[in-house]
């Protein structure tokens, strides 16, 4: 059993071309944060990039920051937030969900799984803020691509090809993205008391209003208490964020506050606790209950979540809140799985996917924890993996078994 | 062609010319295919028009099934394909090969949803960019990418090149707003990525096809994100006597925390040109001039405006004007938008570049830009995204005088080297095509090179789609596909581990 522990680049592309030599799959991990999430690996040898760190090129005006891959989330948001400013796509933080201390994971593993948060509705996730790698393929071989600009087309965006890939295609050694400037003030705005399906039109009108609502949710009676310490406690509570500079988000709570009249008493939440509230919602704070019951999460149509929930309910124990305005859906099984139930119900619905990000090792080794692709599909994903990593050494059996 | 070497025609392929006519005639119907050669000669460029080819033949579908079953058909027998929609590609993505069929995209002209409360359309690839904001303007939505092109240029095109247009850093690229994909392989599979969902399952295969210039396969259903329409927008004409004011304008403007709808600069030589054209109101006296808009609530934008004016004058403003109305708004736009057409009036001819620099850079880029200028004899005027740093320069040159295109195109190409110099891009929007092809390697190593090739190998094996474009050469992907490893030879026996 080897584990590397680079500290240059060119230690990185040594590793993997020793592990291609010796056709030995390696397990590619940064602060090993989400170990637990996605297929479990049976390898040997391990990559730990959590000794190759360090902000690489941070120009606030540019709106851009690089870091190497072992980087520290924690690190960069620090140093954003010193100026003003903050990846607008929110990465998510899976610590709680999964039992860990909250506040690990590196800037690879960022990329890799893709991260976002709730507002992501407007703002994309990792991807769409992400401008150039410097990336070592599964051939053991350096490449780059992108850039340090936002606005590049020149050849094909593999930044955009690593993000969500597992460390299954190759290991990012150093990302760029874009940051923007972090909001200077935000307020929630809590309707009380809706039903599921009315909360979905109520996050409909306000998302589809000029309103520039960031993020949208809904906590159905029996989530509504797990934030805030117990703050919402007793009643379903629809969520909106508004953010922006402090005139323009008074302006457009007035406005929201007269168009959702109807809906019932609405009130505000601002600032730090506002904060706090979409922070929880966003790492999953509810159902982080210290147990390995079964969550998924779930990405569809969001009009059509509540009909997906509606539908699960009447077969199986499950506790639900959605994201997204109902884009985003986390459901917490209180037995199995479900998984047939949950994938059929989310094609009938619309189509999505639905991944299995909590469960016992042995249901995640079992059952396929990523949404299974149609055949084209799946060979067409077989295919790059081949080509970027035609021995299927790194993180083999990570997204799909045998890939 | 000046100067540019396109892949040698296949004689086989030109000899089975009728067969491949009656092949697709019999998949594509009625008038869906074009031989004659009067009638291929309005697919004989795209808008990089100083290079022309007519096609093998042009095919016209009108459905998938009918794509899917040509695809097949020419990856069965071996036959080139190019993709075009409108064609209006500054980069020679459509321009034919002689021995390649040309599959015009033109007929997947419907809008096919319109979905309010999750904010999509799903339309056809033929639809225009601002066909989709026309048919949802009335409920208040709009489709934010704009590139220049939008009353012509069509989605799947915008999906092939990634179109930006001035709004970019606010609201992204197409990139950012596309959902979903319906496509068809080379092989005539039929593949969907995404949906109506927000973020895409698996391998980002939606952000790879985004900007694959027709290389990987052909988009025939594009899902795309609406937005509300911001209630006010506003903006404001800010005059420089340097471009270095300029350009710290823009940065203390975003280091306030603003970022602005639309930000644009243009050089001296630019602003003459449009003023002498539009009669905008553009200040003669000064080295650069800013138009900087501010759209959302008429709250927001009011305070921004105030922002920025002050902002404006610390940098050392000569002129600062902001629109007291929706009139005044687009007379400060009517300039902007009509440079292209007011350098036209004083130069027969003009080649527009696409370069992408960080935003610093621009007085050093503009510096060198001049020494160029005086090196080659030709005149050079400036429009610049420099929100994002994409920069236009249009290079002026009389295509009568022997030799001064390719002057000029030397001289586009040395703006480009300096472009990636100073840490930016060959192209920030227009696409590599044929235009930039040869330039790929001042930005990319051949291992950076060959990994994109095998993206491609994965999509397309045999390289039928859109070959020329893009790489300055395509190694097969049998050779590309090798791995050179030598069992018990490990390579580094001495490397420490842990």
């Amino acid at each position: 059993m080897t584990t590397f522990n680079p500290h240059a680049e060119g230690e990185i592309v040594e590793a993997v071309q020793w592990a291609v030599a010796e056709q030995a799959p390696v397990e590619i991990v940064g602060q090993g944060s989400k170990r637990d999430l996605g297929r479990p690996l049976q390898t040997e040898h391990t990559i730990m990039l959590s000794g190759y760190s360090g902000v690489t090129l941070y120009e606030p005006d540019e709106l851009v920051l690089g870091a190497r891959a072992g980087t520290p989330i924690a690190e960069l948001e620090a140093l954003l937030a010193a100026n003003g400013q903050a990846f607008q796509f929110e990465p998510m933080d899976y610590g709680p969900l999964l039992g860990k201390l909250a506040g690990q994971g590196s800037l690879g593993g960022l990329l890799a799984t893709n991260l976002c948060g709730p507002r992501s509705l407007k703002s994309g996730s990792a991807r769409d803020h992400v401008l150039g790698v410097r990336v070592v393929s599964g051939r053991g071989e350096l490449f780059k691509s992108g850039g340090r600009v936002v606005k590049n087309v020149t050849g094909y965006d593999l930044s955009k090809g690593m993000a969500n890939s597992w460390g299954t295609l190759g290991i990012a050694t150093e990302i760029t993205f874009k940051v923007l400037p972090a909001p200077e003030t935000e307020t929630t705005l809590v309707i009380r008391g809706l039903a599921d399906d009315e909360a979905g039109r109520a996050m409909a009108i306000a998302m589809g209003s000029s309103g520039e609502v960031a993020s949208a949710a809904h906590l159905p009676i029996n989530v509504a208490g797990r934030v805030l310490d117990g703050a919402l406690n007793g009643e379903a509570s629809t969520v909106l964020r508004l953010e922006g500079f402090a005139p323009s988000v008074a302006d457009r709570v007035a406005m929201l506050k007269g168009l959702l009249a109807s809906a019932g008493t609405i009130d505000t939440i601002s600032g730090e606790r506002s904060r706090k509230l979409w922070q929880e919602i966003r790492d999953v704070v509810p159902f982080a209950d210290g147990t390995e019951r079964p969550v998924w999460r779930v990405s569809m149509v969001p009009m059509e979540a509540y009909k997906l929930v509606a539908s699960l309910r009447m077969g199986a124990a499950v506790d639900a809140y959605y994201d997204w305005q109902g884009g985003l859906v986390w459901l917490r099984m209180e037995g199995e799985p479900e998984a047939e139930a949950v994938r059929a119900l989310v094609r009938k619905y619309g189509g999505g996917h639905a991944t299995l990000v909590r469960a016992p090792t042995s249901i995640r080794a079992a059952l396929p924890v990523f949404e299974p692709q149609p055949a084209s599909l799946a060979a067409l994903s077989k295919r790059l993996k081949q080509q970027f990593d035609p021995s299927g050494i790194l993180n083999p059996g990570r997204m799909v078994a045998g890939v | 062609m000046a100067g540019l070497l396109m892949p040698k025609a296949d004689n086989a392929t030109m000899s089975r010319r009728a067969e491949i006519v009656a092949a697709l005639q019999a998949i594509v119907p009625g008038e869906g295919v074009v031989d004659v050669t009067n009638e291929m000669r309005a697919f004989e460029s795209d808008a990089l028009t100083a290079y022309r080819q007519l096609p093998l033949v042009v095919v016209l579908p009108q459905t998938v099934a009918q794509v899917s079953r040509v695809l097949k058909y020419c990856y069965e027998n071996n036959v080139k394909v190019v993709p075009r929609g409108s064609g209006t590609s500054l980069s020679g993505g459509a321009l034919p090969l002689e021995d390649a069929v040309l599959l015009v995209l033109s007929r997947f002209n419907r809008i096919l949803e319109i979905d309010y409360p999750n904010r999509v359309a799903v339309v056809q690839p033929g639809v225009t960019n601002l066909g989709i904001t026309k048919a949802v303007e009335h409920e208040g939505f709009y489709y934010a990418p704009d590139p220049s092109s939008q009353i012509a240029c069509s989605i799947g095109g915008n999906v092939a090149e990634n179109s930006g247009g001035v709004h970019c850093l606010k609201y992204g690229l197409t990139a950012n707003n596309v959902l979903g994909l319906e496509m068809v392989l080379i092989t005539g599979e039929v593949v969907r990525l995404g949906g109506k969902h927000l973020d895409s399952e698996g391998y980002d295969l939606l952000g790879l096809m985004t900007g694959s210039e027709g290389l990987l396969g052909v988009v025939t259903e594009v899902t795309v994100r609406i937005l509300k329409k911001p209630t006010s927008a506003r903006a404001l004409m800010v005059g420089f006597p340097t471009s270095e004011e300029a350009g710290q304008c823009v940065a203390d403007v975003i280091a306030a925390g603003i970022i602005p709808g639309g930000m644009e600069m243009m050089d001296r030589p630019a602003i003459h040109a449009a003023e002498d054209f539009v009669h905008a109101g553009y200040p003669l006296d000064v080295e650069a001039l800013l138009i900087i808009e501010l759209d959302g609530p008429v709250v927001e934008v009011d305070h921004l405006i105030s922002m920025v004016e002050t902002i404006g004058r610390k940098n050392g403003a000569t002129t600062c004007v902001v629109s007291q109305s929706e009139e005044e708004r687009m007379a400060f736009w009517a300039g902007r938008k009509a440079a292209f057409p007011a350098v036209g009036r004083i130069s027969p001819d003009y080649l527009c570049m696409d370069g992408t620099i960080p935003r610093k850079e621009l007085p050093k880029v503009l510096a060198g830009m001049r020494e160029l200028s005086e090196k080659y004899g030709l005149r050079v005027a400036n429009v610049f995204h420099a929100g994002d740093g994409n920069l236009h320069p249009l290079i002026l040159y009389d295509a009568n005088i022997p030799e001064e295109l390719h002057k000029a195109e030397d001289f586009g190409a040395d703006i480009l080297r300096l472009c990636v110099k100073v840490g930016g891009v060959l192209t920030g929007e227009h696409g590599v095509g044929v235009e930039k092809r040869d330039l790929m390697p001042e930005m990319f190593n051949e291992t950076d090179l060959k990994q994109q090739i095998r993206v491609k190998c994965a999509f397309d094996d045999k390289h039928l789609l859109n070959p020329g474009k893009v790489f300055p050469q395509l190694h097969r992907c049998a050779e590309l596909g090798r791995m050179h490893v030598h069992h018990g030879q490990v390579p580094f026996p001495d490397i420490p581990r842990f």
